[in-house]
């Protein structure tokens, strides 16, 4: 027996929004494998929970009128994966939630939960970075979007407004079309691991493939929260495609990050693997974009 | 406050079952406690084990971390769901014994139920697929080889069955 104060079954999105006004003091539980887990360790005990798994209205992955990719705030990771649409326009997302937990967690764990919590090492997260995804928050006062760099916050913190549910996230057209990308976990196990460093990058070439029109580099795990390298972005647009152009754009992201010392790795550690896997993760790109890299 | 219950139906290996249950219990306590269904283990408890693990319309889930509440109007599978009427044991229970991929035994119908959903998809899976489908599942006995080539070998033996049958 779980230790919950008490618990209350969402049907449709209003019926949430209702139930969170009703019992201000509740927590949202999507698939439960952060919320369960936090209460069986004595953090969450005696809580209250409105639970919106039920809400079959908020799972699968479709175009919105603008062409931009909609994905339900609960559908699990295994069926991001899986689904057709993802894997056509932006198959580096359905890669890096391939990498979370092993195979029964990527069945209940929900892209919603995956962002809401405002944990930095989410696997989803530092690819929603790079893709300039924008969150949708359905409350009592309707709907608003938000870009989701503006919704984490602080370490554990997100930009969720009282009796305010997260119901999709987006990436806009003009974020996925021409872009290419790739995603890479560092960690010590490759299933049921949580990840040291991450880092998430998508670039779109020139239309002669021989320049980077546009690169977008994202972190998870480099500071509190997953974050976008600026300067190294910069540096890229407008280089030609050579191993020294992703050498020295990815030198210039330890300008961005900052990584701190913890149990699972070091911060000289981190800042190492950070160059290293950004210089994989370009190349990758760029060769899945059709480029020929320059020795 | 006072204790809350919710009265659910569901079916559990075929049967269409019905139980009132409390709001608090996982889906491992009704599982184990409401119906016997003790293949379904009580290891880590926080979903990182596999040992738990159920189908639940199809995909595997570890069940303590599902509230039974959601059990509401599923299709669940457990080990016990798998033996003939008269007992006997399933092909890939048998691909177990065979390649002595179970010891102390304690993760085995946990990791059973996943190579379950992965026989039932019917097709043929490269090896990578097959250690990344059963990557859920902690066996602190086997190395996990053994269990491998059980799953490989019942995967392999449906697949030339069903060629035959065509």
């Amino acid at each position: 027996m779980y230790d919950i104060k008490a618990l209350y079954e969402a049907e449709s999105v209003e019926d949430a929004i209702r139930l969170l006004q009703e019992h201000p003091q509740a927590q949202i539980i999507a698939g439960g494998s952060d919320v369960l887990v936090q209460i069986r360790e004595g953090k969450r005990a005696g809580v209250e929970l409105v639970s919106i798994y039920g809400i079959d209205a908020l799972r699968g992955v479709c175009y919105d009128e603008e062409g931009a990719i909609r994905i339900g705030s609960l559908t699990s990771f295994s069926h991001i994966a899986a689904d057709p649409i993802i894997r056509e326009q932006i198959p580096v997302l359905g890669e890096a939630v391939s990498l979370v937990g092993g195979p029964q967690i990527r069945n209940i764990g929900t892209i919603g939960g995956n962002t809401c919590n405002g944990v930095t090492s989410a696997d989803s997260a530092s690819t929603l970075f790079a893709w300039d995804a924008i969150v949708e928050l359905t409350g009592p006062e309707g709907i608003r979007h938000l870009p989701i760099r503006e919704f984490y916050i602080k370490a554990g913190v997100v930009d969720l407004k009282p009796a305010e549910v997260q119901t999709a996230i987006l990436i806009p057209k003009s974020s996925y079309e021409g872009y290419f990308g790739n995603y890479i976990k560092y960690a010590m196990r490759e299933a049921m691991d949580i990840a040291n460093l991450g880092c998430s990058v998508n670039v779109a070439l020139s239309e002669d493939r021989k320049v980077i029109r546009d690169a977008r580099i994202a972190y998870g795990v480099a500071g509190p929260v997953p974050m976008r390298t600026p300067s190294a972005e910069a540096l890229a647009k407008g280089q030609e495609l050579s191993e020294e152009t992703i050498g020295k754009v990815a030198r210039a992201v330890l300008q961005d990050i900052h990584p701190r010392d913890s149990w699972r790795a070091a911060k000289a550690f981190r800042e190492h693997i950070a160059v290293e896997i950004a210089k994989r993760a370009l190349r990758q790109s760029i060769l899945l974009g059709g480029g020929v890299i320059r020795e | 406050m006072s204790k809350q219950y919710k009265l659910i139906r569901c079916r559990i290996n075929g049967k269409e079952r019905e139980a009132m249950i409390d709001v608090r219990a996982s889906l491992t306590d009704l599982l184990r406690n409401d119906f016997r269904l003790t293949s379904v283990k009580k290891g880590c408890e926080v979903g990182e084990c596999g040992a738990c693990n159920v189908l639940i319309n199809g995909e595997c889930f570890n069940s303590c971390i599902y509230l039974a509440i959601w059990a509401d109007g599923k299709d669940i599978l457990t080990l016990e769901g798998l033996e003939g009427p008269d007992g006997e044991l399933s092909d890939i229970q048998q691909a177990f014994i065979d390649e002595a991929a179970v010891q102390c035994g304690f993760c085995t119908p946990g990791a059973i139920m996943s190579a379950v959903e992965i026989l039932n998809e019917g097709r043929e899976l490269s090896d990578e697929e097959i250690r990344i489908r059963m990557s859920g599942h902690l066996c602190r006995c086997t190395g996990y080889e053994n269990i491998f080539r059980a799953v490989k070998k019942t995967m392999l033996a449906r697949l030339a069955a069903a060629e035959k049958n065509k």
